[in-house]
């Protein structure tokens, strides 16, 4: 019982005294990690009720997801408004930090602020307004509309991550580039985006991960043939508790593990 | 001395003036795609809270606010649930941060991965997983009758338990994070100056650590208030129906009553109080900070 007779650090008291500290971390960590940990062997489950942990093991639950067409197109859906989302996202964001790092006008700030709002706005009030918009203009369920309202959601993401990019991003180089007789957007391609396009790559993950993550939005434009995973779980969680959610959530949880891995490995590498 | 200005000085202003228009149009496409999708929708449904049914200017949605119990319970219970569940995440998260931040980095690292977990796992998942969790029969329940610890099976869920439960668990790294960068940032000369000086290791840190964390601390209480205002996804489910919060009332009035103009305008009084909040908290604390989680 050494340790515990010990202070922590010079200063302070002993880690017998603080043993409680220690207990409430602990708690709070199992606490943070229980749900996402808890789905997976859930997952496995033969039985139709929830029993931790589960008498018998089975993949009934990931079979029944794979064969209900319900859930395969809702999961088409999911993927390709991501992927949409992601390609628009990144252009347009990317265009915009880039331009308005560039361009270094007086009111580049505000514009700024006008591309950050939909961080800020509460998402109740963008979904309904844009339902609203888009029954005037007959977007609701369709992809495009998802696709664009999405792509809205993800843009002040990938403009975030970019822009900071940019910041440590020496300009001169495009004056030298230029200067040597490049034009500018070839100063770009050549010079500027291979540095910044870590920054890039993690800025496209989020912005798909914005998309097939979105609940809110989905819920009020997305519907039909066009209606994402995210709203068929929602519906499902509300009514009653199908443990195939478990098999969805189990591959979902996988999904978003990767994808975020790979931002994160890309964006160290790109902050160095 | 200026510059000796050429022949073609002003026409090299124009050209730079020319380039940086045609970068700074390069935000076109982005700038068109949110007026689109963000300016316009919430600006019309601004301007629909200010209409009745007749089309006329009127202030009926406002003063039904003010005048129906129902709304008022609305924004009461809001206001409730994001003070409880800051308060918890602070009882929670301050001491969880200390901790790491008194590891060392390798190992705090590694710890940080559980913190950043609900971070990485969907919404809906971790809220399906709640439900597993604390349902009648779900496995807390079955294992605290079975472990003895009470005999009847403990309400946690479809209730206020259930949506504390969850958006604590939500908001808890947006804590952790900036207090815990908050702390490391701490120089621990400070606390053996404090010693030095005669204090004691208790009042060291009311009076030395706990001010310097300060910060960080703010940042991320007033982070998790904000984002507590506009939940609509836990207290729907978790909350069984009966957790009304505002954002779950705007949902309503237009799902089953088609009332735009009582939904805009709880919508634009929503927004507005997130706006006010989150100005003071720019005059208190850097808006990046509160944006940027602290930088962790």
């Amino acid at each position: 019982m050494g340790w515990l007779g010990r202070p922590a650090t010079d200063t302070q008291i002993t880690h017998g005294r603080r043993l409680w500290l220690y207990v409430l971390a602990g708690l709070v960590l199992v606490f943070l990690m229980l749900p996402t940990l808890i789905v997976i062997p859930m997952s496995f489950s033969e039985s139709q009720y929830l029993e931790f942990p589960p008498r018998e093991w089975s993949l009934r639950w990931y079979r029944n997801y794979f064969n209900s067409t319900a859930w395969m197109q809702a999961t088409a859906t999911s993927f390709k408004a991501g992927i949409l989302t992601m390609i628009v996202a990144t252009l347009f964001g990317t265009m915009a930090a880039y331009g308005l790092h560039a361009a270094r006008l007086g009111f580049s700030g505000l514009i700024l602020g006008i591309l950050l709002t939909p961080i800020i706005v509460p998402v109740i009030l963008v979904g309904i307004g844009v339902f609203y918009v888009y029954v005037k203009i007959k977007l609701v369920n369709s992809m495009t509309g998802l696709v664009l309202a999405h792509s809205m959601l993800a843009i002040p993401i990938v403009m975030m991550v970019v822009s900071s990019a940019l910041k440590s991003f020496d300009m001169n180089q495009e004056r030298v580039a230029r200067s040597l007789g490049a034009s500018r957007m070839r100063a770009f391609f050549l010079v500027t985006l291979p540095q910044i396009r870590f920054s890039v790559v993690s800025g496209a993950v989020l912005a798909f991960l914005t998309s097939f993550d979105e609940v809110i939005v989905s819920l009020f434009v997305s519907g039909g043939q066009n209606s994402t995973l995210t709203r068929n779980m929602f519906n499902a969680l509300r009514d009653q508790i199908d443990p195939t959610i478990a098999a969805i959530s189990t591959l979902v949880v996988i999904l978003t593990s990767v994808l975020l891995a790979i931002s994160q490995l890309f964006g160290k590498s790109g902050a160095r | 001395m200026s510059h000796p200005a050429g022949p073609n000085a002003a026409g090299l202003r124009r050209d730079a003036l020319v380039e940086r228009l045609t970068l700074f149009s390069l935000s076109g496409p982005a700038l068109l795609l949110v007026t689109m999708t963000m300016l316009v929708p919430v600006g019309w449904l601004f301007w629909l809270s200010f209409l009745d049914d007749a089309g006329g200017f009127s202030l009926e949605h406002y003063r039904r606010m003010l005048v129906q119990p129902s709304y008022g319970r609305a924004f009461r219970i809001t206001f409730e649930i994001s003070f409880i569940t800051t308060a918890i995440c602070i009882l929670l998260g301050y001491p969880l941060a200390y901790v790491l931040s008194q590891l060392p980095r390798r190992a705090a690292n590694i710890c940080m991965i559980a913190v950043m977990l609900p971070f990485w796992t969907s919404l809906l998942v971790r809220t399906y997983a709640w439900l597993v969790l604390l349902q009648r029969q779900g496995v807390i329940n079955t294992w605290g009758i079975k472990l003895g610890l009470w005999d009847t099976p403990l309400a946690l869920v479809h209730n206020l338990n259930g949506t504390l439960i969850g958006m604590v668990h939500i908001m808890l790294p947006f804590l952790v994070l900036p207090v815990y960068a908050s702390m490391r940032a701490i120089d621990q000369d400070y606390l053996k100056a404090a010693a030095n000086l005669g204090a004691s290791p208790t009042r060291a840190f009311w009076l030395v650590f706990l001010p310097l964390s300060l910060p960080g601390l703010i940042a991320g209480a007033l982070m998790v208030f904000i984002l507590c205002l506009g939940f609509y996804v836990t207290p729907a489910v978790l909350g069984g129906g009966k957790i009304t919060m505002v954002a779950n009332r705007i949902a309503t009035d237009i799902e089953l009553f088609f009332n735009w103009g009582a939904a805009s305008s709880l919508g634009v009084v929503l927004f507005v109080l997130t706006g006010m909040i989150l100005y003071l908290a720019s005059r208190i604390v850097r808006l990046d900070r509160l944006l940027g989680g602290g930088g962790a």
